[in-house]
């Protein structure tokens, strides 16, 4: 399941975001036994990596064709199709220096050419290039130009300016034709008006010989806006494409024992009811099925949130997504039923997503003033003129100069201006924002509440009642721990280096799994493991324990605990200080959720909360009014985060949990949750900023066109200026 | 002024031409690998099979 290092996210917002699936083609052109396999190289970085790789690659006999792509750092092979290639080629680019993780091809292949976005470029490069030649003609007319030779630029400019709006436009077209269909006003509908009332005016004016002609105005709105959308488009392509690739990073495959009893690797969806799986230690469980043969403790933190290992024998049911910890398992692959986990699970992401209320963004705020005003101050110039003077055609004229001034240039890219600019800062820290809209609400947040197991903590566990064991006894167990890769017997060999404990002399150690360890002792048998592996028939203790029993002496407790996360502290720190109120809401027992939260200065926690729980306690938080930021990872906060009102997962954490959060922490890096919640509310200030900038234009601006003495060149010059402020201030966010 | 009639018509050719160039750089992945691409500029090795046009133009 989910990787524990630090995924790889080789796109960022500063390339162009158009993925491919060009060599795929080539592939299948060549042979059906040839595969194409994507690997990850989050390593490489300059011209001698890529004919490194590219050369030394070729040169095998298996390799059809290798190509690297440095922008996403990944490399793309054609290769025969031989059982276990992958981990060949892993293996190799790894000795070579070049650390390397499979990407899963069929999860890639949904990246496909983002057809949307080039129709974009191509409609933005048409209004950008008439843009240009339009304004540059346009600059004889406003210079003083008369006559004959206003005349041929005015007919010049029709001849660029018409197809290209009628091109360059339809987005606008479309999107205001939507919304008028259903009776609504949107922010297309003012742009679509002011295009083609523009372009009608002009031409009338152009055929009659009149003075002004709104041709650049035009043209310019349409640049301005089609190059909002672009960048709202690409802030998205470039969150959808590196999330794709976290999920591809992820490759589901099985070890499949087959009925002659041999061993194959498949993929995940090949497996079918029945099927025999074999789980060696500290790998995950692929499946939910039922162990039948081998002994074992397994980590449920995943699923529950409880650090409890869980320990398992022939016969007992498993959950995919538990880390084996110990031994070696083989499992028998049940069918998914009604009940298992997950479906429980799915079903209340789901509820819980329903029961959301739909945010009305910043943007569809403003349009809902903006969109109504701005029609009904036209049509009102309109009329006024048009009775007041009896020159209907000056009416018309005014109209449309009022349209185009006030039309939202400014506006439409006041928010993806911030947004991109944003985004992308939030990138190069390890956040992905998936959503621009997310983060417009994370600046509204006043609560967080945090997951504890593998969140707050490292999932990593940690002796505590190591000094209150005596020398002697810490030295065995410190002996007994040495060899065994179970997390609690690393967890005591590392307090015994710490604290300087030279392990005592023991004979004939063997490891049970599932059980723990037992071993000789000047004559005396030794056993450190589970409860009932020392004798202990019944306690008290509700924490990760394991007991050391030296002879026939009364055994000893050593009481485990998770390591927290070394940000995680300051980052708390830092929430409680910027004023937002922090809370801790974990699937595990009372005793170290209280003591977590006390280290780390949190009132509130809540521990054995079942998924169910967590949603119903943000509900009861949203019904506060408050407007909650959940931070989880495990199975178990999938609803939670689905039903929050923004959330955050790590890298780390599982599938679902992923696709339901709306920020995901990249880099693995908790103390950006109380970084990124200040940026958005930076974010959200500059938008609002942009919205005033946007309005002092218009204020200017829109008297003077009422009163009927707008010229174009003042047009073109307010929706210039006003965007170009609006973007400096936007990118003012990106650098600092 | 007539020399408009041939200076406006050279601008707005030299115009379309750098826009056509646009276009055919998108429609053949020109941008799929701009880092990559100032590497490889930078090395000996004659790129004699550049992927970007054994896909489709659409």
């Amino acid at each position: 399941m989910a990787m524990a290092e630090t995924p790889s996210i080789a796109v960022c917002p500063a390339c162009v975001a158009i993925p491919t699936d060009l060599i795929k083609s080539a592939g299948e052109a060549r042979s059906e036994r040839s595969r194409r396999i994507e690997l990850s190289l989050p390593t490489i970085h300059c011209a001698a990596c890529i004919s490194g790789v590219e050369t030394s690659l070729s040169k095998l006999p298996e390799i059809e064709g290798a190509r690297v792509n440095l922008t996403r750092k990944r490399v793309t092979i054609t290769v025969k199709d031989i059982p276990g290639i992958e981990t060949y080629l892993i293996d190799l680019l790894t000795s070579w220096g070049y650390p390397a993780k499979e990407l899963d091809s069929a999860a890639l292949d949904q990246e496909m050419v983002d057809k949307a976005g080039r129709d974009l470029l191509a409609r933005l490069a048409v209004s950008g290039f008439a843009m240009m030649n339009v304004m540059l003609l346009s600059f004889s007319v406003w210079g003083g130009a008369e006559g004959a030779t206003r005349e041929l630029m005015h007919w010049i400019s029709a001849v660029i300016a018409l197809p290209t709006v009628a091109f360059a436009g339809v987005p606008f077209y479309k999107n205001a034709w939507t919304a008028l269909r259903v009776g609504r006003l949107n922010m297309d509908v003012p742009i679509s008006l002011a295009l083609i009332l523009a372009s009608a005016v002009s031409l009338m004016e152009t055929i009659e010989g009149g003075d002004h002609a709104y041709f650049d105005a035009a043209l310019s709105l349409t640049f301005f806006l089609l190059l909002g959308r672009y960048l709202d488009h690409r802030t998205r392509v470039v969150a959808r494409s590196a999330a794709v690739e976290l999920a591809a990073l992820e490759v589901h495959r099985a070890e499949r024992i087959n009925a002659d009893g041999t061993r194959e690797i498949v993929p995940m969806d090949a497996l079918r009811e029945g099927d025999m799986i074999a789980v060696a230690a500290g790998a995950r469980i692929p499946v939910d099925g039922v162990v039948t043969s081998g002994r074992s403790e397994l980590d449920p933190s995943m699923l529950t949130g409880e650090t409890m290992p869980e320990a398992v024998e022939p016969g007992t049911s498993v959950i995919a997504g538990m880390l084996n910890l110990t031994g070696a398992l083989v499992v028998r692959t049940e069918g998914l039923g009604e009940d298992t986990l997950l479906q429980q699970i799915t079903r209340l992401v789901e509820s819980a997503e329903a029961s959301k209320n739909k945010y009305t963004s910043l943007a569809e705020k403003a349009a809902t003033v903006y969109a109504p005003l701005v029609h009904i101050l036209s049509a009102a110039a309109f009329l006024f003129w048009g009775f007041y003077s009896g020159d209907w055609r000056l009416a018309v004229n005014i109209a449309a100069a009022v349209l185009i001034i006030t039309c939202p240039c400014a506006l439409g890219l006041a928010v993806p201006a911030v947004l991109t600019a944003a985004s992308g800062r939030l990138f190069r820290n390890g956040v992905l924002l998936k959503e621009g809209i997310a983060l417009e609400r994370l600046a509204e947040v006043d609560t967080v509440v945090f997951d504890k197991g593998g969140t707050l903590t490292t999932g990593k566990p940690q002796l505590m009642n190591g000094p209150a064991v005596s020398a002697q006894d810490m030295a065995v167990a410190v002996a007994m721990a040495q060899g065994s890769a179970h997390p609690m017997s690393k967890a005591i060999g590392e307090f015994g280096k710490a604290a300087g404990i030279v392990p005592a002399t023991l004979t004939d150690i063997i490891e049970e799994p599932g059980m723990g360890t037992r071993a000789v002792l000047d004559g005396e048998e030794v056993r450190l493991g589970r409860a009932v592996w020392c004798g202990v028939e019944s306690h008290d203790v509700a924490q990760s324990a394991s007991w050391l029993r030296i002879g026939t002496a009364a055994p000893i407790v050593l009481l485990f605990e998770d390591t927290m996360r070394p940000e995680a502290a300051e980052t708390i720190a830092a929430l409680l200080d910027d004023g937002v109120d922090v809370q801790i809401l974990s699937g595990d027992v009372p005793k170290p959720v209280e003591d977590a939260a006390e280290r780390l200065g949190v009132k509130t926690w809540i521990a054995e909360a079942t998924p169910a729980d967590k949603v119903a306690v943000l509900k009861r938080l949203a019904d506060d009014d408050h407007k909650v930021l959940m931070v989880g990872d495990g199975l178990n906060d999938a609803a939670a985060l689905a039903g929050a009102y923004v959330s955050i997962s790590l890298a780390s954490a599982v599938d679902a949990s992923r696709v339901s959060a709306d920020l995901i922490l990249v880099g693995d890096d908790l103390s950006q949750v109380s970084k990124s919640l200040r940026l958005a509310r930076v974010a959200k200030r500059r938008i609002i900023e942009n919205f005033a900038i946007a309005a002092v234009y218009n204020l200017i601006a829109v008297p003077i066109a009422l009163m009927g003495f707008a010229t174009p060149l003042m047009a073109a010059l307010a929706m210039s200026a006003s965007s170009i402020t609006v973007s400096l201030n936007a990118i003012r966010l990106g650098r600092k | 002024m007539n020399i408009l009639t041939i200076l406006i018509p050279i601008s707005l050719g030299l115009g379309s031409v750098g826009l056509l160039a646009f276009f055919w750089m998108m429609r053949h992945n020109q941008y799929d690998d701009p880092d990559g691409n100032a590497n490889r500029i930078l090395s000996d090795r004659f790129d004699d099979v550049p992927d970007g046009d054994t896909d489709e133009a659409p």
